[in-house]
């Protein structure tokens, strides 16, 4: 990553000009957003189809079994899901699918030649993004909790942990989509391995179900993997039951992934510069 | 030491190579085929600050290549490359914050927002300070004539209006070397003229350099004193402006004015001619001789001798080099 300072009566430097920066993006992308506030909000209501299925499911399935299941009651799956709505808001990042456009239209080119690592127009790009996702998601969630009556009662270290959480998911999963669409400074033909990295993503990171509802082999798989840290972790900290022990936990191994994930974009950023042939002109 | 040395260099990229058919197909499964293009080879020259140089080639003459070399957007095959001091393909902050590359075909501009938000974007990524970064904006927006068309949606600027929005954008840091690749492509004759306008002012105020690639001959006689013209990869000229004429137009071309009607076709090739007026071409070497003779031989009221057209000249110059 680019990094240095000029001292030339021209140019700033240290962490104020860089949280300028990033205010600087998180600020364009609201304005940007909210010209697009239709599209967006039919694009959330399209998005609670999905957890509202499996919130019907469960509940079902949670009354047929006297109320419970697995120690998820109809109010806790509502409220899992309902803050699975948040989270898999606040999940929403670069797609690696867009790398191949990125590259072969030259948008990348134009980066390139500006002092700064591309990774964080997208970091807060997509982080302004969420401020009018989380406007947006307001309205939506209490309708959501008016049908269904979630059972919620969060500690004050659930919310601040919860807090954490969500941006440490958001962070988590920008790094890896990195990782896995920067393959295609090498190859194109990667849109299969892009569905089997979201294949495993959606049956192992919570989205799907609960984790611990999960065979004790499919929550140890889960386990070593990043998955959970994106999704299931940051709704099993707002809902519970989780101890203060494992709120802990469950930050520090967001920490690690959030460590492994920016080694990992480096490692291959630097290679893939090198890869990059600019083809497109 | 120059502001920008180049020595040597070249690029080749490796490309796939398939021949049509299923049997071909089959076989790229197996073992791929690749071959070695040059697009760039064993080019050398230097640029000394506030010099503008105008890089001209065919399509596919390798300019465009070198000018990502320059900008430390494609790494070199092999030679040597400095740009004020710095190895491009580092990409080191410092370097990035003196250059700037500018593509007629390519944006930076925030499409669904006014150009002034991407201006604060663009001082946000280059950590200007606020007062020299507002006098700067200022200054663009005013030799480019931008007025309140910064305000406005990017969407709904002309092409030309767009183009001058992102030129101001991407000269906001002030940056010591341009790199311009095209960037006049697409605009009317008023809107390509305040460009070039713009461009000599910023390169006398600022002192720099600038290497621009143009398939518009106007730009480069505008702007540029000395070219560099390239061809299949390979520097075939660098000098004046002028010269050029001297190197590849073999011929002069004279434009003689009689009082009375003449036969000339015994001083040169007659390419036009009438009652009064005649135009000669004749080989550059000759140029004296055979003027001289027809101000002696020949009812002369007045007559001049011209170069081909530069586009000529250069149409000349890549014919050389294809032979």
């Amino acid at each position: 990553m680019t990094t240095g300072a000029i001292d030339d009566g021209l140019h700033e430097s240290g962490l104020r000009a860089f949280l300028r920066l990033y205010a600087t993006l998180f600020r364009l992308a609201i304005i940007e957003q909210f010209q697009y506030r239709a599209a967006n909000y039919f694009y959330m209501i399209g998005m609670i189809t999905e957890p509202v299925i499996y919130l019907v499911v469960w509940s079902t399935i949670a009354d047929a079994r006297g109320g419970e299941v697995g120690g998820f009651t109809a109010g806790t799956f509502a409220a899992y899901y309902i803050v699975w709505t948040l989270v898999r808001n606040m999940n929403i990042v670069f797609t690696p699918f867009g790398w191949e456009q990125r590259i072969r239209e030259g948008q990348l080119s134009s980066q390139l030649v500006r002092p700064l690592h591309p990774i964080h127009y997208d970091l807060g790009f997509f982080a302004g993004w969420k401020v009018v996702v989380i406007v947006m998601w307001l309205p939506l969630a209490t309708v959501l909790s008016l049908i269904f009556k979630p059972e919620l009662n969060p500690t004050v270290a659930q919310m601040g942990a919860f807090f954490v959480a969500i941006w440490g998911a958001y962070l988590i999963r920008s790094l890896l989509l990195w990782m896995l669409g920067m393959v295609t400074f090498w190859t194109t033909r990667v849109s299969a391995a892009f569905e089997v990295f979201f294949a495993a993503e959606l049956l192992l990171s919570g989205r799907l179900v609960p984790v611990r509802l999960m065979p004790d082999w499919a929550q140890q798989v889960a386990g070593v993997l990043p998955f959970e840290s994106t999704f299931g972790f940051p709704i099993t900290a707002l809902v519970g039951p989780i101890s203060n022990e494992e709120l802990v936990e469950g930050l520090l191994t967001q920490a690690f992934w959030i460590l492994f994930g920016v080694a990992g974009v480096s490692f291959m950023w630097r290679r893939a510069v090198r890869n990059y042939t600019a083809v497109s002109g | 030491m120059p502001l920008i040395d180049v020595r040597d260099l070249s690029k080749v990229f490796e490309v796939p190579e398939r021949e049509p058919g299923l049997r071909a197909a089959a076989k790229s499964l197996v073992r791929r085929k690749t071959r070695d293009v040059r697009a760039v080879g064993d080019v050398s020259f230097e640029v000394e600050a506030g010099e503008i140089v105008g890089f001209l080639g065919p399509n596919g003459a390798g300019k465009t290549t070198t000018l990502k070399m320059l900008s430390g957007l494609l790494h070199p095959t092999s030679g040597e490359l400095s740009v004020l001091g710095h190895e491009p393909s580092k990409r080191e902050r410092d370097y990035l914050s003196r250059i700037t590359l500018v593509m007629g075909n390519r944006n930076q501009l925030q499409w669904d927002l006014p150009a002034l938000d991407s201006f604060e974007l663009t001082r946000a990524i280059y950590r200007l300070r606020e007062a020299p970064f507002l006098e700067q904006r200022d200054e663009l927006i005013e030799l480019l004539d931008l007025g309140d068309l910064v305000n406005k949606p990017v969407r709904n600027l002309s092409l030309g209006e767009r183009m001058k929005a992102e030129i101001a954008n991407s000269l906001l840091h002030r940056p010591s070397v341009l790199f311009l690749d095209e960037p006049t492509i697409g605009l009317d004759v008023v809107m390509q003229r305040r460009i070039r306008t713009f461009l000599a002012e910023y390169n006398t105020r600022h002192d720099a350099s600038i290497m621009l690639t143009s398939h518009y001959m106007a730009d480069i006689e505008a702007l540029c004193e000395r070219v560099i013209v390239i061809h299949e990869g390979s520097l075939l000229f660098d000098g004046a402006l002028g010269d050029l004429s001297d190197r590849f137009a073999a011929h002069k071309t004279l434009v003689v004015t009689l009082g009375e009607a003449a036969d000339l076709s015994g001083y040169g090739e007659v390419v036009e001619a009438s009652p009064t007026q005649v135009t000669l071409r004749i080989p550059r070497g000759d140029t004296a001789a055979v003027t001289g003779r027809l101000l002696a031989e020949q009812p002369v009221t007045d007559l001049t001798v011209e170069d081909p057209p530069i586009d000529d000249v250069i149409e000349l110059a890549f014919a050389s080099g294809d032979s």
